[in-house]
């Protein structure tokens, strides 16, 4: 029998454990309920009402479901959903495959693990900012190294970031780049829980390694999958740092996703009920996707994020 | 060295689940009381109790006279050898030892003296500076033991502290148990599911089962008296028999009937007590019962399984249309095969008898 | 593992060069002077240090590191305290309402960034501290406690509680414990949460922005994201100091690679 708790007898112990319990926890609660939960119900309470800073003398009526039909007949809004829709699936396919075909370079790799680990790793670790500003400066036109190496192929344009379609390129690259490493390492412990003896019975049995991949892989390796994909999901869903520094959202809004159009109604727009009924949307879809994983797969996954 | 006393002591956990019930014990300065029982019997839970680790639900417990019910584990100065020995990883047998006399601030010079005398006394001088993570298990069973000596604690707690150790193993350092008990003077109070090691150690023994003690004497006198039928079948190898029986008086003949047979039982312990028309239990340890050749003895019957453990051997025998088997132990020589009819003579001076309501035995009801 | 291939050698090497080719191509770039940036491929002839020179003289880069040293630092050893004894108490006592404030915890650190930003922005300035460090710890300890607290649950609920237990018998009061039995058997899971909150604060960029009202305050990220040239955007400047910001995380990723790794595949192979 092994006992995770501790309740020893002691002078009125057990109002004193509750007491010293409840110390423990204080900070932890209140700092989480004072700057996590508060501005959450004050985003929903703002969002219900009309607050333009710009149009300070129309006050702060009250305006109930406005804002949201607002939005909701905004075409930029809808755009912007799309491209975040557009991120989500196109991040998620790329890092998926290719992360799992580094998972299982990574599996092989015997010499200089901890050397590849690190030079792996290391995307995951750097500042998105930073991977933005790298990506940027390596597709910036003329005369960036992008642009130098597809030549004059007919299929490079002439300004990455100025066309509407290309400037999606390097943001998909970079997004990639910073994290299918990340999804490698995820996949990589649940290719390592595989029994290897499946596959030397499978060997045995003359099945060829792409038969092997699909049938034992692929099937066992399921789980780990879909943490990886339901948590990058969640990620991918909320970018906001990558757009921002590399397109700033542009060519005009063609790139922009649902966090920076929130971001520009608040903080240049100044439509602050607007902007919290933004916020409430992207919250509540966002909370929908992490309770389903949560229901799926417990809350571990979620707190492993990316740095 | 001191004396406990637990007074109508109960633990009552919060989902209901009552492992202690009106528990009242008192263990007298410098004997070794063991707690036996099968799992969930509540012994480890009044170790616990007297220990402090767990809040009594109700009544009192005291050490050396003082009411320690309310005390912290901490200032009871007991000190616990716990099953899985819980010695600190992340330090030395050296650290380990020292770490409770750390604790209560003794001059260094103090603690190395009592420490090495601890090591020496155990013969573990040479493992000081190992981690615990370097012992075997009997080495990291007489850290555990040396971490409560040094204490010189007012009693000793040891929680099944034979029960991870291999059986070659257990069998030398329960000598060694019991040496040590007799070297230190200390009062020690000992948890086991085995009756055979509670047996051999016990200076008195306290027999558990469901949350409540059934019996509480001397090894000796359980095994001659159990009080229970509990206390009959679970004390003593191979287990006593019981059978279910009535009692019928006629004149100065008193008979008990069971199923398949019946015996005059005028010399069974209690048999004075006994009244006609009564319906008991009898029991009749497998060592009293004798076997012979066919005809010869009480009751015939056919040998279904035979045991060989060497000193002796146990046969099973099944006498008329019985569910359960007789168990007969015989000192090794010449056994029964099994598929042989037999003749099993019992020891009538031997026989127990209980009441079967109560389940009591009806000398010390 | 199965058997080694020169096939999966080959694919690992493309991969650990593609990966590693853009930061190479940032150091390199860095070293080059600016107005060889953007002609044509080559090495350049001649590294120059120019940009570094720029990065620490004119630019004054050292108030932003000295920024996200501090903020990174502070958010995490008060993350792994408050942390450490939340957690603690979670698992090792009893007391109403525990499932809940885990969810809570849990739940918070879930929200969306920019869902919060403009009241704590509203709440930040309420109580001054806008633009101080407290502002940029309190949001941030926000988001990395739970992480600590998950993390050092997990653990704890791994450790039987007999040991605590046998020094308790020896007579450690319950402080004495967590400290000397304790917090030394955690420590492996506390090192890891360490490392990870000061990434994350460290590479943080929504807040930073939000929440500094002037480049005294700007951590790196968003001192380099609003470097202004003047006539033209400062690549190589940018560049310098983004290796700049870059080297510490690279060297704690060499130092503690397998403690991070462990980290984050805890929660995926035990689910």
């Amino acid at each position: 029998m092994s006992r995770t708790r501790l309740s020893p007898a002691g002078r009125g112990s057990n109002d004193a454990d509750a007491r010293l319990a409840w110390t423990l926890v204080l900070p932890a609660l209140a700092i989480t309920l004072a700057f996590g939960f508060l501005p959450i119900v004050w985003t929903f309470w703002e969002s219900l009402h009309l607050h333009d800073l710009r149009m300070p003398w129309r006050g702060r009526p009250f305006v109930g479901a406005g804002n949201y039909l607002e939005i909701v007949a905004d075409p930029r809004f809808w755009s912007a959903l799309g491209h975040t829709g557009f991120f989500v699936a196109a991040t998620l396919v790329i890092e998926l495959a290719a992360g799992l075909l580094l998972a299982m370079a990574l599996d092989r790799v015997t010499r200089a693990r901890g050397l590849v680990r690190t030079a792996v790793l290391l995307p995951w670790a750097v500042p998105t900012v930073v991977v933005a500003l790298i990506w940027r400066f390596m597709f910036e036109s003329p005369g960036g190294l992008a642009s130098t190496l597809a030549g004059g192929s007919r299929f490079a344009p002439q300004t990455w970031f100025a066309d509407p379609v290309a400037a999606w390129i390097p943001l998909l690259l970079a997004d990639a780049w910073k994290t299918t490493p990340f999804v490698a390492i995820l996949l990589l412990a649940g290719l390592q829980q595989i029994d290897r003896s499946l596959y030397e019975a499978a060997e045995v049995d003359g099945a060829s390694a792409w038969r092997r991949f699909r049938h034992i892989t692929l099937p066992l390796l399921m789980p780990a999958l879909l943490v990886a994909a339901l948590f990058r999901s969640l990620d991918a869903f909320r970018v906001f740092d990558l757009v921002y520094v590399m397109t700033g959202g542009g060519p005009g809004t063609a790139t922009e996703p649902i966090a920076l159009y929130t971001f520009a109604t608040l903080l240049q727009h100044l439509e602050f009920g607007l902007g919290a009924a933004l916020s409430m949307i992207v919250f509540v879809m966002a909370f929908v996707v992490a309770l389903a994983s949560i229901r799926l797969f417990g809350g571990r996954a979620f707190l492993e994020r990316s740095a | 060295m001191a004396a406990i006393s637990l007074e109508a002591v109960s633990k009552v956990y919060p989902n209901g689940h009552a492992a202690v019930r009106d528990v009242t014990l008192g263990i007298d300065d410098g004997e070794l009381l063991v707690l036996v029982g099968p799992s969930g019997s509540g012994k480890s839970t009044v170790l616990r109790l007297i220990a402090g680790l767990e809040t009594a639900s109700g009544g009192r417990i005291t050490i050396g006279g003082g009411d320690v019910t309310d005390v912290a584990p901490q200032e009871r100065d007991l000190a616990m050898v716990f099953q899985t020995y819980a010695l600190y990883p992340h330090k030395s047998v050296r650290e380990n030892l020292a770490f409770a006399l750390e604790v209560r601030r003794m001059p260094a010079a103090q603690i190395e003296e009592r420490v090495r005398a601890a090591a020496t006394g155990l013969g573990i001088e040479s493992l000081l500076d190992r981690k615990p993570a370097q012992l075997s298990g009997g080495q990291r069973q007489r850290v555990a033991l040396g971490r409560a000596i040094v204490r010189e604690p007012k009693a000793f707690l040891l929680d099944e502290p034979l029960s991870n150790l291999d059986p070659l193993l257990r069998a030398g350092t329960r000598a060694e148990l019991a040496l040590l008990h007799r070297r230190l003077g200390a009062t020690m109070v000992y948890v086991t599911h085995d009756q055979e090691e509670a047996m051999t150690l016990a200076t008195r023994m306290a027999v558990m089962n469901g949350g409540i003690i059934e019996q509480v004497a001397a090894p000796l006198e359980i095994f001659a008296r159990p009080a229970t039928t509990f206390v009959a079948q679970f004390v003593g190898t191979p287990s006593m028999n019981l059978w279910p029986a009535t009692w019928s008086c006629a004149g100065a003949a008193q008979q008990m009937e069971a199923a398949s047979f019946s015996l005059d039982a005028a010399k069974a312990a209690g048999a004075s007590a006994a009244q006609d028309g009564s319906r008991l239990v009898i029991g009749l340890r497998p060592h009293d019962i004798d076997v012979t050749p066919i005809g010869g003895g009480d009751v015939d019957g056919t040998v279904e399984l035979v045991e060989a453990l060497g000193a002796w051997t146990t046969m099973h025998v099944r006498v008329g249309t019985d569910r359960e088997l007789i168990r007969v132990a015989a000192l090794a020589g010449p056994a029964a095969r099994p598929g042989e009819r037999v003749g099993l003579r019992f020891r009538r001076d031997r026989l127990q008898l209980f009441d079967a309501a109560t389940q009591r035995n009806l000398l010390t009801s | 593992m199965t058997r080694p291939s020169w096939r999966w050698s080959f694919v690992t090497a493309v991969i650990v060069s593609a990966v590693l080719f853009p930061l190479g191509w940032a150091v390199l770039s860095s070293l080059t002077p600016e107005s060889r940036l953007f002609q044509a491929p080559g090495l350049p002839r001649a590294l120059v240090l120019d940009h570094y020179r720029a990065l620490f003289d004119a630019r004054d880069f050292w108030t932003p590191i000295r920024n996200s040293i501090i903020v990174a630092g502070s958010t995490t050893a008060l993350s792994v305290t408050f942390g450490t004894a939340c957690a603690y108490a979670l698992v090792r006592m009893r007391f109403r309402g525990k499932t809940l404030v885990l969810a809570f915890v849990l739940a918070v650190s879930m929200f969306p960034q920019i869902s919060i930003v403009a009241p704590l922005y509203l709440v930040l300035r309420e109580l001054r501290l806008l633009d101080t460090y407290p502002g940029l710890v309190l949001p941030y300890l926000t988001f990395a406690m739970p992480l600590t607290i998950w993390m050092l649950v997990g653990f704890l609920r791994q450790l039987p509680a007999e040991l605590e237990e046998a020094a308790f018998m020896d007579g450690a009061s319950r402080w004495r414990t967590a400290w000397d039995v304790l917090l030394p058997l955690a420590a492996p899971g506390v090192a890891t949460t360490a490392i990870l909150t000061f990434l994350y604060c460290w590479n943080e960029f929504l807040f930073a922005l939000s929440f500094a009202l002037g480049p005294d305050s700007y951590t790196v990220p968003v001192a380099i994201v609003l470097f202004r040239g003047q006539y033209q955007v400062p690549w190589g400047e940018i560049l310098a100091a983004a290796v700049v910001a870059t080297a510490p995380v690279a060297a704690i990723v060499l130092v503690a690679q397998r403690h991070i790794v462990a980290g984050l595949t805890a929660g995926a192979v035990k689910g």
